[in-house]
């Protein structure tokens, strides 16, 4: 275990990353929304969906240092009460759950229905393309907002469902591309000759070689995901009244921004936007790193 | 040629079947329509007059039959809520959601193809790298915040420019523009900013990777060996064939724009087909929203095949066969 920490950290790309500004700043602001959203119900000041913790009386507060702010609110309250501190912690959670769960969920979609095609071509491959331009034409945005809006219940549940039904797309052109590449490479030949089946093949011999532009788009997609959870739920059909969303908290404080109340759409507004940034930072150091042609 | 147009008609219709076949799906099966057409209280015998005039009692295959026999003359049924023909509420609409997305796709062109050319030309100047790394925020603020962001600075805090709706409106025949008066120019400029956000960042990159390639090719040595004037080589001579996959890009993303048009048109107020198709949304209008998708289809199908076939004319070393 230790040797093998050992080759990881002496590493060339390790050495690259370590180099790399833009990768560790990004890496840097990740690990801490995570470290933040995980940890959220044991450093928030208070649980906002918690109802005996809410107090009305508490409603648009300003931030602490400002006129009207209470040390117990550092970033102010919203229209319920609710401390924006708080919520922010909460909704960092629903952002990182939806964000991941999609990114795991639709790559391994899209990559099973991407190397399907490309390896068995054909009717099936012909059904899998086509259907993926008709969602890509759509696009992933109009798509999630189309399907949820259909729904009868909304939850996170939905959400997630809605976007990887979306989104899984963008995984199976990018796979189908590089298993066309691979798969009449001499050492695929070989293993077909010496008699491994379809499915050995496919995992043990193409799938890790087709796997590295995948890692950019997966980086890239978690970025986008996320900024689309907020989007959704922004609009209203995203997660439910009940769950905490940056994107809802945005669109109460959007109803008062003419009275001044800067801080309510502000700092949720400012979160999104950093750890968007530092994914995509992230995201820009790998591409460069495994340098595929997207 | 000829086989390939024929072709792609072919597979708009398959996919535009397809839609419609979801769509009708969709429709009968959330929400109940004859709750939805009958109301609340109804009773039972109520309920069952509305299920045999509305023919919802006959079996799937016939109502779809009907649905698309409709769909094809243009009746997509009425609204719920305001019983008007659902096609013509949604295409009343139309005008203000063409000339948003028209003025938006001036400005993430004009800018995004622009600075581009700016960023390749010189990719290690200050300009560039200011640039560029304001590309990179401009990909990480998702277009709600945008325009949220934009409404604060100049209609809260500095108050010039007017935060919702389209101002002063002149009819043409049937189509009723804002672009003829002084207020409508003012209500556009912020919500089209807005929209042309998310596409102008995707264009600069795609700019900057396109003429950085074609600068280092062997014609434009040529070009600059004559002695042409840098203008020439890089407008004339670079930057035309670099546009030909740019425009392609943009054409095929042309989903994205009526997604962010629904967002920017709930931001901004603005009287459009994206504000009525949210509002539908939490009015279960179903016919709306049917109708909607079944346009949204279309109009990316259409316009999917247009940049196709002119892709091919553009570019004469492509042929389809």
């Amino acid at each position: 275990m230790t040797e093998r920490l050992q080759k990881i950290l002496t590493s060339r790309r390790m050495h690259n990353f370590l180099r790399d500004p833009s990768a560790l700043v990004g890496s840097a602001i990740l690990v801490v929304f995570l470290v933040a959203a995980i940890l959220a119900p044991r450093i928030a000041p208070m649980d906002p969906y918690d109802l005996a913790s809410v107090d009305l009386n508490n409603y648009l507060l300003a931030p602490a240092w400002m006129e009207g702010g209470q040390g117990a609110f550092p970033l102010g309250t919203d229209d319920q009460g609710r401390g924006i501190f708080s919520t922010m912690l909460f909704g960092l959670r629903t952002s990182l759950i939806v964000g991941f769960s999609v990114v795991a969920i639709a790559s391994v979609m899209g990559i099973t229905l991407g190397m399907m095609g490309a390896y068995y071509g054909g009717v099936l491959d012909a059904f899998i393309m086509r259907a993926a331009d008709t969602v890509f034409a759509f696009s992933t945005t109009l798509l999630a907002v189309l399907l949820l809006g259909v729904f009868e219940t909304r939850g996170l549940f939905t959400v997630i469902f809605a976007i990887c039904i979306a989104d899984w797309v963008k995984y199976a052109r990018t796979i189908r591309g590089s298993v066309l590449e691979i798969k009449d490479n001499a050492y695929v030949l070989a293993a077909k000759a010496s008699g491994a089946g379809d499915g050995r093949i496919l995992f043990k011999h193409i799938l890790p070689n087709a796997l590295p532009p995948i890692f950019v788009v997966m980086a890239i997609d978690l970025a986008v995901v996320i900024m689309l959870e907020a989007t959704l739920s922004f609009l209203g059909v995203g997660v439910p009244l009940t769950e905490p969303s940056l994107g809802m908290m945005i669109a109460i404080g959007k109803n008062y921004i003419y009275a001044g109340m800067w801080w309510l759409v502000v700092f949720p507004g400012a979160t999104l936007i950093l750890m968007v940034v530092g994914i995509n930072l992230f995201a820009d150091w790998l591409r460069e790193e495994l340098n595929p042609k997207l | 040629m000829a086989t390939y147009i024929v072709r792609r008609l072919l597979q708009g219709i398959v996919v535009l079947l397809a839609v419609s076949l979801v769509c009708f799906w969709l429709f009968r099966y959330t929400g109940d329509p004859v709750r939805m057409l009958a109301g609340k209280y109804a009773t039972q015998e109520e309920q069952e007059q509305v299920r045999k005039a509305y023919g919802l009692d006959r079996p799937m295959a016939v109502q779809y039959f009907s649905f698309l026999g409709g769909a094809l003359k243009g009746d997509f049924g009425k609204s719920y809520i305001s019983q008007i023909d659902a096609l013509d509420t949604i295409l009343e609409r139309f005008p203000a959601t063409f000339e948003l997305a028209l003025v938006a796709i001036c400005f993430s062109f004009s800018m995004g193809v622009g600075l581009g050319v700016v960023v390749a030309i010189r990719p290690n100047g200050w300009l560039s790298r200011t640039i560029m790394a304001g590309s990179l925020f401009g990909i990480s603020i998702p277009t709600f915040l945008i325009g949220i962001l934009l409404v604060m600075l100049f209609s809260v805090y500095l108050n010039i420019l007017p935060p919702f709706g389209r101002g002063d409106t002149v009819q043409l025949g049937f189509w009723r523009t804002g672009l003829l008066t002084a207020s409508g120019w003012q209500h556009i400029l912020l919500p089209a900013l807005t929209l042309s956000g998310y596409q102008l960042a995707v264009l600069l990159r795609l700019t900057r990777a396109g003429m950085r390639e074609t600068l280092g090719e062997e014609y434009i040595k040529t070009a600059w060996a004559k002695g042409l004037s840098p203008a020439k080589v890089i407008l004339k001579h670079a930057l035309r064939n670099v546009l030909i996959p740019v425009v392609t890009i943009a054409g095929l993303s042309f989903g994205e724009l009526i997604a962010y048009s629904i967002v920017t048109e709930t931001i901004f107020q603005w009287p459009g087909m994206g504000n009525l198709l949210l509002t539908s949304i939490f009015e279960t209008d179903q016919p709306v929203i049917v109708t909607y998708i079944m346009l949204a289809a279309f109009i990316i199908l259409f316009i999917n095949i247009v940049v196709d076939l002119l892709y091919a004319l553009l570019n004469p070393r492509i042929r389809y066969d």
